[in-house]
């Protein structure tokens, strides 16, 4: 049953070119109107699965740490202090460093966490207690692992010198290497870590191989994944470009000065 | 159901299968077949896109400029892949994260375009769409074969369901990790299209030129 297919004529061409391409276009249009609520609303809903899981990965349960309320800022990283100009809920840092408008290029030298640019602002959240006392910051930190971008929460103390937790929540590396940076029992190597040494230098990260045990470097580095150098290097890296200069190293001394009130 | 339909429906199951006998849509193959349930979720999605591409090619095929014909089927099948993937992103969207762009990439999916062209231009709307809805449960049915030995042999569960007990948890099974890598899913097809072939002999094809044995070459 082959059939004859039609000739052509210029008009012909036209006509079923334009038609294809309004109706096509009216189908997806349709659809993305229709269907957009429905995935504002599985976003969201991820968003705030992504803060529950953090709060669960503190070290204490929420209960026990006393937290009471959790609020989420936007940070002006640049001068560390809170921005009204965007709101916490809508802000997309995965499309604010797409726009030059919304970013910083970081210079190669100290791109340590391999992300070439940075947005202007960062959200993060902060648990208080009922009396309204800080009790963690949590941070969001990002960086290149082996061979794919690790998208992880970095909750601090109050003080802002003790982890609380590190969870990363997204990545690509090797399934059973790289990724074994989600294993609870690596996450579990995190809490009680310190960020500064006694001299306020910036110490906290991931060893090559084994820390041994009661060394003094013990008290700042975990191990590394074995098998994933490049994953726990990329781990390493993220966290000193986040809690750096150029990270939140600027929101963390105004923390440190007591500012955590001001909004 | 009159029998050339059901042979239209039916032949590319395993006789005429778009993977392992024309070696079609690989690509996907590979990628989102390291669990069940992205290989469920995938063969749907191409299951709908080619029932939906066949009918709607199949429609406009006799007022279809010859000299544009591709582009219009282009246009169709990325249209309904847009859409698709809009659905997946509202309904299943933890799944559509983790097929991420590989549902897009439907669109360059040559079993798709294939029988646009290759069937859709020339036969009707009803035996096009049964020929789409056929050619996505061939394809589905090595996505979800090859996902669930990947899935089982990789982390010793179905469909995120422990089965197995793994060494890390206590058990006795050490999962292969190299079944979660995309090199494990060319192997299992390997494996797959010679078991076909070995029963069906008539599947194999033949050798375009004649490889020459070391003797022979020496002997020059």
């Amino acid at each position: 049953m082959v059939e004859k297919i039609a000739a052509d004529s210029s008009l012909k061409v036209m006509l079923t070119a334009v038609a294809v391409a309004v109706i096509c276009a009216l189908l997806v249009s349709y659809s993305a109107v229709t269907l957009r609520p429905y995935y504002l609303a599985n976003l969201k809903a991820e968003r705030q699965a992504r803060l529950e899981s953090i709060l669960n990965a503190l070290p204490r349960t929420m209960d026990e740490i006393g937290v009471d309320v959790v609020e989420s800022h936007t940070v002006d990283l640049d001068t560390g202090e809170y921005s009204e100009r965007v709101d916490p809920a809508t802000y997309n840092v995965r499309q604010a460093v797409t726009d030059p408008n919304q970013s910083i290029a970081i210079p190669p030298e100290r791109d340590a966490a391999g992300i070439k640019r940075r947005a202007h602002y960062a959200v993060v959240y902060i648990l208080r207690d009922a009396d309204k006392a800080v009790r963690a910051f949590i941070l969001p930190v990002y960086g290149s692992g082996y061979q794919s971008t690790l998208y992880g929460f970095l909750a601090l103390s109050a003080d802002t010198k003790t982890v609380l937790g590190l969870k990363f929540y997204e990545q690509k590396d090797t399934p059973g290497i790289g990724a074994r940076i989600q294993d609870p029992e690596w996450e579990a190597l995190w809490p009680g870590k310190s960020v500064y040494d006694a001299s306020g230098m910036l110490r906290l990260g991931v060893a090559r191989g084994k820390v041994a045990s009661g060394s003094e470097e013990a008290d700042f580095l975990v191990d590394g994944v074995s098998g994933a150098t490049r994953t726990s290097l990329g781990v390493h890296d993220l966290l000193r470009f986040w809690l750096g200069d150029l990270g939140f190293g600027p929101y963390l001394k105004r923390m440190r000065g007591g500012k955590a009130n001001v909004q | 159901m009159s029998s050339k339909l059901w042979q239209t429906f039916k032949t590319p199951w395993i006789d005429d299968n778009p993977i392992t006998l024309q070696i079609l849509g690989i690509c996907s193959a590979l990628a989102v077949t390291t669990s069940l349930d992205t290989a469920l979720v995938m063969a749907a999605a191409v299951i709908c896109v080619l029932a939906l591409s066949g009918a709607a090619v199949s429609l406009i095929r006799q007022h279809l400029p010859r000299s544009i014909r591709i582009i219009v089927q282009i246009t169709i099948i990325a249209s309904l892949v847009i859409v698709v993937d809009q659905v997946l992103k509202a309904f299943a969207f933890e799944i559509s994260k983790r097929l991420s762009v590989f549902v897009g990439l439907i669109v360059t999916n040559c079993i798709v375009l294939g029988r646009a062209e290759g069937f859709a231009m020339r036969n009707g709307v009803l035996a096009s769409t049964f020929d789409g809805i056929g050619n996505g449960i061939g394809y589905g049915l090595i996505l979800v074969l090859v996902g669930a030995l990947r899935e089982f042999f990789g982390k010793g569960s179905l469909l995120g369901k422990q089965i197995l007990i793994t060494t890390a948890q206590g058990g006795a099974f050490e999962p292969l990790h190299l079944m979660l890598l995309p090199p494990s899913a060319f192997f299992i097809i390997g494996v797959i299209i010679w078991v076909i072939r070995n029963k069906k002999p008539e599947q194999i094809e033949q050798s375009e030129f004649e490889v020459r044995s070391e003797t022979e070459v020496g002997q020059q």
